[in-house]
Parts: structure tokens; C-alpha cells; sequence
């Protein structure tokens, strides 16, 4: 088995992978703890739809960068939806389930109605479950992705106290003099570059599985903040390694099964959580 | 100068105005309980006084050398709080957020202030816990030590007592009432309205009938009278 992981390890495309899939485990899991303790596990679904519709828009218009056109309309959709406060109309999850819906079907129209391959659900289908462009990465790819992520990471550890500040109370943060809009702004805007990383990765529909499982896990174990962001980090990448190369040597689909690690290691936080100190809510 | 002045004060949502010409000073030492009936504008007043909210009309003048940031605030508790994985630790320390600026990280003297605030609160043996297994009296104490890392001069305190226990409302009171006596500066919002009387220096009330003043012309008062006869004919609590 060793020697079959070593064959694999000598393509780069391979090593591209688990280095991309890595860095984007580790940045989903950093903002995932505020995200399910602000009540918007559902974001990174959300916003993975609009992705996928902003690329619907893109092929249809024969783009030749893609990004240009997904990561701005993704960082708006981002600020729009953890806008909060009094004046929102629409509160949050009926605003992530509202754009999320519509953006996904007006992509598949979009798609259907100008379709430019002859295997259209094999495109949709590769686009929500991320079946092959993880590993069909490019080195300027790969480049892109590691600066971005360490961007994500550094501006992470610089504002951590802050995020945490925001994120536990809001009002107070304003009312004592932390600019708590400009942060949520932060906040948003991160998340969607993570997402549109994350989207070649496990493809749109398992995003949300990234940015959530990892932190639920770890606060079933942790109780205070900084070890339950710490924990996820390292849980994140250790299931999204582990993940990758069972569907290596398995020849299983890289989404889903990283997905299904993460799945299995919350299950076993979850029993330690239960063993370590009763069963918390 | 007195320490925080409202002038011909209105309040509200959009164009909908809930109260209107609210006038009185705040002074360093003060104990001003706000009181009034739901709906009143209270919990309005509290956040156009952080400046979460403009004010529909008027002006509220601080002075003292109070800055704007130098207020502290014991929030409700919101839902999201009351399952929060942190530490007493960290919440504390978070109070010094709005001293930080720009700067990433808690300065000695800031950590050292958490403590020193944590110990006033009595909760230093408990700093490692974490914050949502704590009983109602101690989540309120980890806020009250928070609002004070933020403040050395005024705390506004949104109903402080909501959900406790009569045993714990009483200390929570005289936690209140010590620090006051240090010379800390008090707004509190308030449906207690027993304990305003007993407590506080001054007296706000709001609502149909507005009422400013020190706490014996509050009880000469009409809306006073008032609504002290409402209350003890058991129509609240």
C-alpha cells in the first residue's frame, strides 16, 4: 500500500492535490467556528451555489478567466448575507436558502439553455461534487491557492482577537469602539474567497461539510475558544489528508470522502466528548 | 460639566418616535435607574447612549473626559451566547477590544486588568471554566467584569437581574451598589422597580408620563405614584 501511495506521490498533480486540499481544509476549519457559532452553518452552501451560478454566467459568456466574474460576485453575495443588524428584512437562514436556491437553478438554466458541451450533467454534476478538478490543477493554480491561503491564515492570527470580540457580542464590541461592521465586512469577505478555493476541492454541494464539521467536532471536546479553533485547524487537515488518500488508493471520489472522514472523526469527537465530561449541549 | 447630558432628547425607529423631549444630566457618582413600562423606549435610550443608534432628535453632550468608548455595557444575553465554547478568560479580556485599536494582541497591562477585574468580581477561581456551563449569577459576573475592563467610569447595565434567582438578585444589587461606592457611574435599566427605589440616586421614567429626578421627588411624583400602585396591585411580576 505504501509503495502504491509512493507511485502516486511522484505525479505532480498529485502532490498538487493534497497541497491544495490541505491549505483549504486548514482555512474552511479557521472561520468555521465563528460561522456555526454565529448561526450561519449554512453560508458556505449558500454561497457555493451563487459560485456555481456566477460560473454558470461565466462559461455561458465564454470567459476565459473565471475568477474574474465568481470571486466578486461571491464576496458580495458574502457581505449581503452577514449584513445584520435591525434593518435586515430577511433574516438569515431564509436569506441563505432564498440566494442559495436561486442561484443554483438560475445556473443550471443558464447552462442548459446555452449549453456549449455535449455532456451537460456530466459538467453540473463535476461542478457540485468536485469530482476531477482537484486534480487537474494547474502550478499557477496552486500558486494562487497557497498565497491566498496564507493571506487567509495571517490575517486570521492578526484579527483573532478581534473575530472572537464580534463574534461573542456584537453591541458590546461597537459600543466600546471596535468597528464590528468593518470586521463582519472582513469576515464575509474571507469566507468567500475560502469558498471559491474550496469549491475545486470537494466541488459546491459538500462545502458547507468543510467549514462545519471540524469546528462542531472540536467543541464537543474544547471549552474554551482558542482550543476549539486550534483543534479544528488540526482536525480539518488531518481528515482532509486522510480523506484524499484513502480516495487514492481506494479510487473513490475526493469530495465525498473527505467528507465522510469528517464525518466519522465528529462522530468520534462526539464520544469523547460524552466520556471526558457528560453529554454537553 | 456634568458627565453625560441629554438634550430635548427623541427616540425611535425610522419616523416612528417613541419619546420625545427626554432632558437630564448625568453626574460622576450618579445611580440612575431607568424605569417604564415595555415598550417605553428604554432599551432605546441604552443603545442611542453606546451609539448603536442616532438619535431621531437632540443630542446627548458627554463631558468629564469621558470618551465616547469609555463606557461600559452589560448587554441582555443573547441566544448565541448561552452555548458559546469559551473561556471566562477570554471573555473578560475581551473588554479591552475597544483599547486595542488596530493593535493584534492584549497588552501586560491589559491582561493584568482583566485579573485585577475578575478578582473584584470574585470569579478568578473560575477563569478557566467555561463560560456556558457557568449558573445565570456567574455568566452575569463574567459580563459585569468585562464591562468594567472597557470602562473606569460609567456602566450601563440592560436589566442586570433578568432570570435570576431572588438570592442572586440581591448580590447582584450589592455588587452594583459596591461599585458605585467606588465611584463608578450607574445607568441601569430596570423592571425591578422595588429595587430602583431602594438602590438608585436617580430616577428615569418613560413612558406615557416622563418623569427625571432624584428618587424622593420620584416617590412625590404622579408617575411615581402611579405606577408604584400598578405595580403593587400585581399587575407585573
Amino acid at each position: 500500500m505504501i509503495d502504491k501511495l509512493g507511485m502516486y506521490l511522484q505525479y505532480p498533480f498529485v502532490r498538487y492535490a493534497l497541497i491544495v486540499g490541505v491549505l483549504i481544509a486548514l482555512c474552511s476549519s479557521l472561520l468555521g467556528v465563528t460561522l456555526v457559532l454565529k448561526r450561519f452553518s449554512y453560508i458556505g452552501d449558500g454561497l457555493s451555489h451563487v459560485a456555481f451560478g456566477a460560473m454558470a454566467v461565466a462559461a455561458v459568456l465564454n470567459l476565459t478567466n473565471e475568477m474574474m466574474l465568481i470571486l466578486p460576485v461571491t464576496v458580495i453575495s458574502a457581505v449581503l448575507l452577514l449584513r445584520t443588524g435591525q434593518n435586515t428584512k430577511i433574516k438569515g437562514d431564509a436569506a441563505i436558502a432564498m440566494i442559495s436556491v436561486a442561484a443554483l437553478a438560475f445556473g443550471y438554466l443558464l447552462m442548459n439553455i446555452f449549453s456549449t458541451s455535449s455532456n451537460l450533467s456530466g459538467d453540473v454534476c463535476s461542478t457540485l461534487f468536485g469530482s476531477t478538478s482537484i486534480l487537474t490543477l494547474t502550478q499557477k493554480e496552486v500558486w494562487l491557492c497557497t498565497v491566498l491561503s496564507v493571506v487567509v491564515v495571517v490575517i486570521f492570527v492578526l484579527f483573532y482577537n478581534k473575530i472572537f470580540a464580534v463574534t461573542f457580542d456584537e453591541d458590546f464590541s461597537k459600543a466600546t469602539g471596535t468597528n464590528s461592521d468593518g470586521y463582519n465586512l472582513l469576515i464575509a469577505v474571507v469566507i468567500a474567497v475560502i469558498i471559491v478555493l474550496a469549491m475545486n476541492l470537494v466541488g459546491s454541494l459538500l462545502i458547507s461539510a468543510l467549514v462545519i464539521f471540524p469546528a462542531l467536532s472540536a467543541m464537543r471536546i474544547f471549552r474554551n475558544f482558542k482550543m476549539v479553533t486550534v483543534c479544528s485547524a488540526v482536525l480539518s487537515v488531518i481528515c482532509a489528508l486522510a480523506g484524499m488518500i484513502i480516495s487514492i488508493l481506494a479510487g473513490t471520489p475526493v469530495g465525498s470522502t473527505i467528507v465522510a472522514v469528517d464525518a466519522a472523526a465528529f462522530a468520534a469527537c462526539h464520544m469523547a466528548g460524552m466520556i471526558k465530561g457528560g453529554v454537553r449541549k | 460639566m456634568a458627565l453625560i447630558t441629554i438634550q430635548d432628547l427623541s427616540l425611535g425607529y425610522d419616523s416612528h418616535i417613541i419619546a420625545e423631549g427626554l432632558d437630564l444630566t448625568v453626574n460622576t457618582g450618579d445611580y440612575l435607574c431607568i424605569v417604564g413600562e415595555n415598550g417605553s423606549g428604554k432599551t432605546t435610550l441604552m443603545k442611542t447612549l453606546l451609539s448603536l443608534q442616532e438619535p431621531a432628535g437632540g443630542q446627548i453632550l458627554i463631558g468629564d473626559g469621558l470618551k465616547r468608548n469609555e463606557i461600559g455595557y452589560l448587554p441582555q444575553q443573547t441566544v448565541v451566547q448561552k452555548d458559546f465554547p469559551a473561556s471566562v478568560k477570554e471573555i473578560v479580556i475581551s473588554g479591552c477590544q475597544g483599547r486595542c485599536g488596530l493593535r493584534p494582541f492584549y497588552s501586560k497591562q491589559e491582561k493584568q486588568l482583566a485579573m485585577t477585574n475578575m478578582e473584584r468580581m470574585g470569579i478568578l477561581p473560575l477563569k478557566d471554566r467555561c463560560y456556558r456551563e457557568l449558573s445565570g449569577g456567574q455568566q452575569q459576573r463574567v459580563l459585569l467584569a468585562r464591562a468594567l475592563c472597557a470602562t473606569g467610569k460609567v456602566l450601563l447595565l440592560d436589566e442586570p437581574v433578568a432570570g435570576l434567582d431572588p438570592k442572586v438578585t440581591t448580590e447582584m444589587y450589592e455588587l452594583i451598589e459596591n461599585l458605585n461606592r467606588e465611584g463608578i457611574t450607574i445607568i441601569m435599566i430596570s423592571h425591578d422597580i422595588a429595587a430602583a427605589i431602594r438602590y438608585a440616586s436617580h430616577i428615569l421614567h418613560i413612558g406615557s408620563s416622563v418623569f427625571y429626578g432624584k428618587k424622593k421627588e420620584y416617590l412625590e411624583s404622579d408617575a411615581g405614584k402611579f405606577f408604584l400602585l400598578q405595580q403593587n396591585g400585581g399587575k407585573e411580576s
